[in-house]
């Protein structure tokens, strides 16, 4: 196993993880806002820089982690440096990476009485910023705001629509691109615009 | 106890040398390693706690006797090998080079050089510091068998 490790983590494992976490909290707070992060991490292939340092600040040995095959050449390094459960069934990961379109309703959506039990899908995409516009509206966001990602599958909204349906159950989105992040928390509903 | 570890065990000979290295004097050790090859630290040096388990009771349940600092280290040697450490205390400096020491020991070509020149050494000095304490707690040893002997 070890001899699979090539790259270190965080060089600062506490300041860079802090910063992290404050991207993820600001995006998830304005969704669709962009956020920088990661931009000293020397991430994994096939992981962005983005991916690796949201994996980094929020996967630990508690939170099981659902891997998609696409991504297995980063397994090792994750397991190393978050000290993860890498699980084979989807609905049974906190927390969930993926490099190609997955269905959300296979991930753990939580109930009703634990809605946190809902899984984080960490999508990595082309870009954000540019490509696909979408019209996000919600909690976060005095007025409906324009969103443009490109990756997303071409029935994302449909998809979303089914998730966010859900409320209060659902599962969050965080989108990655290079060393930038945004976020799609399930109370936000989309439109295509 | 490294030394009653069975050694039909595949990693008993990595466990000796990883238990040799974290026992070291780190100005020793790096004295021994000299001019060592380029290396990247993976993880660490990264000082935090450990919890030290014991065993209690009749039945040999365990029992959580204290927590203990301990320093750990990763490195990747550049031909590949990837050491690892894990120390008492919080000598960041020692558990790099114990990290290395092991990278280099993995590598078959140099570790015949190495388990004769830094290995052997290091724990024979520690054999020897052992010795000596047990020597002189022997020394003032008391013989509560003795008073038993002289009434007979």
């Amino acid at each position: 196993m070890s001899a699979t490790i090539t790259l270190p983590g965080f060089a600062d494992p506490v300041g860079e993880a802090q910063a992290t976490f404050r991207a993820v909290l600001d995006a998830m707070s304005r969704p669709g806002s962009l956020h920088r992060t990661g931009a000293r991490l020397d991430a994994p292939p096939p992981l962005a820089a983005a991916t690796a340092a949201v994996l980094l600040t929020l996967v630990d040995n508690e939170t099981p982690l659902w891997l998609d095959p696409a991504a297995d050449a980063a397994r090792d390094w994750l397991a190393f440096h978050c000290g993860a459960v890498i699980v084979a069934a989807p609905d049974k990961a906190a927390f969930a990476v993926a490099l190609s379109p997955v269905e959300l309703g296979s991930l753990a959506v939580g109930s009703h009485e634990a809605p946190e039990d809902a899984a984080t899908l960490i999508v990595q995409v082309a870009a954000l910023g540019s490509g696909v516009g979408y019209r996000l509206a919600g909690p976060g966001l005095r007025e409906p705001t324009l969103f443009a990602a490109d990756g997303l599958p071409a029935d994302f909204v449909q998809r979303w629509q089914r998730n966010h349906a859900l409320y209060p159950c659902g599962v969050d989105l965080i989108l990655c691109a290079g060393t930038t992040l945004a976020a799609l928390p399930r109370s936000v509903s989309i439109e295509e615009a | 106890m490294p030394d009653t570890l069975p050694l039909d065990q595949p990693h008993a000979a990595r466990q000796k040398w990883m238990a040799v290295l974290a026992r070291a004097q780190a100005d020793m050790l790096g004295e021994r390693l000299g001019d060592p090859p380029a290396y990247r630290v993976l993880r660490g040096p990264e000082t935090g706690l450990v919890m030290v388990r014991g065993r209690t009771g009749g039945g040999g349940a365990p029992f959580n006797l204290g927590e203990m600092t301990a320093t750990r280290c990763t490195i990747r040697t550049d031909d590949g090998f990837v050491g690892h450490a894990y120390i008492a205390g919080r000598n960041e400096r020692l558990a790099e080079l114990a990290a290395l020491a092991d990278a280099l020991l993995q590598d078959p070509v140099r570790r015949p050089v190495l388990l004769a020149e830094v290995i052997e050494p290091l724990a024979q000095a520690q054999q020897a510091q052992r010795e000596a304490v047990a020597a002189k707690a022997a020394a003032t040893r008391v013989q509560f068998f003795a008073m038993q002997n002289m009434r007979s």
